[in-house]
């Protein structure tokens, strides 16, 4: 088993999901997170004031899936989430040890 | 003939109106009911004449345009419109409501807007705050200090109206001819409510509840009350058009001196006491709903139309032009404030839009019954300008944190609007300051001095001595008042409630919660 953590624009989240469901991805966990890259932040001004807001607003995706599916979710969300401009994000992925679909009790892969 | 039948008839409408007008509550002793119940049931009975149907046409006239009563001291005579007039009285209650609606929730949500969440709901604690606790010195004595008539020193009000005593529905003539006295107390206290709400801006996010209570408190009786009497109290000092005997000629429609040039000077002096915000200009401090600050703006402008075509006290000529005035700077200000931003700093921002609207209201507020149309949108163009560069370039030369901007808007603003007040007058827009040649019908402003001064366009040296002495009182007073309230109380909050945020702190809620 494999989570993505994918970070990526927050106007592209509905592009992303429809992507995703189209490889036969059945579900995910989405957050509004904070954060830079290379992208970095921007200056807001209110009145004599300026401040630099650094964090820039995206969203995560998580997605914990069978090893088999991983490659066409990496693809869907590389095709979905691309602008082709600074910020578009990154995908990241990681083992997952473990799994429970907590109303069966069924483990491992079958639980994804 | 048929004119006086017409007239007749006009007279018999306005009569019976008058006579549905006072509500229930009323008791039957009160003289306006008592006229109606004694020409109708016991006329025999009654020492002082009816009135000719010449002298009830003129007072009904009087009425219309807002002129002095016509039996005013006759006692031989009874008046069939002794009471207020209607049309005048419930336009008073309605800009005394609009006022009101200027800090609450207006200026809360203004100022709400701009602090960072923690800290939303001690802006509305201390609006609210304000709004009770002046309201009871004003009943206690504030209101005798500011509009009873002096011993002779033109500075502050005996004490004759303590606890309102005396102040009822029937007009006082020297305030306004049609007006309930107690509707314009009340007019009048909205003002005093909303003046020390404006100084909490600068103060924002750093000062504890307790002694902004008691600053407060002192504020009014060594600042607003005695300032209130001298530019407007019938025998005040600095009271250039109602006063004949005024020392100094000044003009201040609407409270330009008296508001925002003593709360945005005290603001300065008292945030520079206080000391800056924990962390200001390193953290960033940005509002935290410039939304709220948009809807707050909207309210303040609405409002406004209460306090500065209100101040006519009367809807007559003279309120029609202060709407308009109104309307024309605002919109102006708020325009070249935010046209100026895009060409400085490359974008017109919604704060700009809000603070060149509110720049715009506080600068023609002095002006607005004196000042006709082009005056106006001169007006506006400067209060677009000369507040932006304030709260941009002077802020940061001086260092000083005016978390909210009262000084950079309402003491540069107002300062501005009451010398701009003096080179803009005309009285073309106001009859109140023409020169009166015959001696005998001459108004206060031919007496004293006033209207020579308007006619010869050296206004604004009376003006620059107005706005002299306000900045003297704003300026010692809060000086004397913070060391002393620093002293009994203290002034700021500990560094960990500071940092937590007052809300929590200091009123035991917050303003918004994850869940739920």
């Amino acid at each position: 088993m494999k989570k993505i953590e994918a970070i990526i624009k927050p106007f592209k989240l509905e592009d992303v999901k429809e992507a995703l469901g189209q490889v036969g991805i059945q579900g995910m966990t989405v957050s509004e997170v904070k954060g830079f890259g290379r992208q970095k932040g921007h200056s807001e001004i209110y009145r004599g004031s300026e401040y630099t807001v650094d964090f820039v607003p995206k969203i995560k995706l998580e997605i914990v899936l069978e090893d088999a599916a991983l490659e066409g979710a990496i693809a869907a969300i590389a095709k979905a989430a691309k602008t082709g401009k600074i910020g578009d994000g990154k995908i990241f992925v990681v083992n997952v040890e473990a799994a429970v679909r907590i109303r069966t009790d069924e483990k491992g892969e079958e639980a994804v | 003939m048929k004119l006086s039948a017409i007239l007749t008839l006009l007279l018999a409408a306005l009569l019976f109106l008058d006579s549905t007008q006072p509500a229930a509550g009323q008791t039957p002793g009160t003289p306006t009911n008592a006229v109606a119940l004694a020409t109708n049931l016991t006329a025999a009975a009654q020492t002082p004449k009816d009135p000719t149907l010449e002298q009830r046409l003129a007072d009904l006239e009087a009425y219309v345009g807002n002129g002095a009563r016509v039996m005013s001291g006759d006692t031989n005579v009874t008046s069939k419109v002794s009471g207020p007039g209607p049309g005048h009285n419930g336009f008073q209650m309605i800009c005394a409501a609009l006022v009101l609606f200027m800090t609450l929730p207006g200026l809360a949500l203004f100022y709400g807007g701009l602090v960072r969440r923690k800290n939303i709901l001690s802006v509305m604690a201390q609006c609210l705050g304000i709004a009770g606790l002046v309201t009871i010195l004003w009943w206690l004595c504030g209101y005798s200090i500011a509009f009873h008539a002096s011993t002779g020193n033109g500075f502050w009000g005996t004490l004759d109206w303590k606890f309102l005593n005396g102040v009822d529905s029937n007009p006082n003539t020297d305030y306004g001819a049609w007006v309930s006295h107690n509707v314009y107390s009340m007019y009048q206290l909205m003002f005093a409510i909303i003046t020390p709400a404006l100084i909490i801006g600068a103060i924002a996010e750093r000062m504890k509840f307790k002694a902004i209570i008691l600053f407060v408190t002192l504020w009014m009786f060594v600042v607003y009350f005695p300032l209130a009497h001298m530019v407007w109290g019938v025998d005040g000092l600095m009271n250039g058009v109602w006063n004949p005997t005024a020392s100094i000629k000044a003009i201040d429609f609407a409270g330009g001196t008296v508001v925002h040039m003593s709360s945005g000077w005290s603001a300065l002096i008292l945030c520079l006491i206080l000391g800056k915000r924990l962390g200001f200009g390193k953290e960033p401090m940005q509002p935290h709903s410039m939304v709220m600050c948009m809807i707050g703006t909207g309210m303040l402008w609405v409002g406004w139309y209460g306090f500065n075509a209100g101040s006519a006290v009367a809807a007559d000529v003279i309120a029609a032009n202060a709407f308009t005035t109104t309307t024309l700077a605002t919109a102006v200000g708020s325009f070249v404030w935010a046209m100026a931003e895009w060409a400085t700093r490359g974008k017109p921002s919604v704060l700009g839009f809000c603070s060149g609207a509110v720049a715009g209201l506080v600068v023609i507020t002095p002006a607005c019954g004196f000042v006709d149309s082009n005056g106006a949108v001169i007006i506006g163009i400067a209060a677009g300008l000369v507040p932006y560069f304030a709260c941009w370039k002077l802020k940061a030369m001086m260092g000083y944190d005016d978390a909210l901007d009262t000084f950079g808007v309402h003491a540069v603003g107002g300062t501005m609007g009451a010398l701009l007040t003096g080179f803009l007058v005309t009285d073309k827009v106001n009859g109140n300051l023409s020169f009166i040649k015959d001696a005998a019908s001459a108004n206060a402003a031919t007496k004293n001095g006033l209207a020579k001064l308007v006619a010869d366009h050296m206004q604004w040296v009376e003006q620059l001595k107005a706005i002299g002495l306000t900045l003297v009182m704003a300026i010692v007073g809060t000086v004397v008042i913070a060391y002393v309230v620093k002293a009994l109380v203290g002034l700021r909050p500990t560094a960990d409630v500071e940092t937590a945020g007052l809300d929590l702190a200091e009123h035991g809620e917050e303003g918004y919660h994850s869940q739920g």
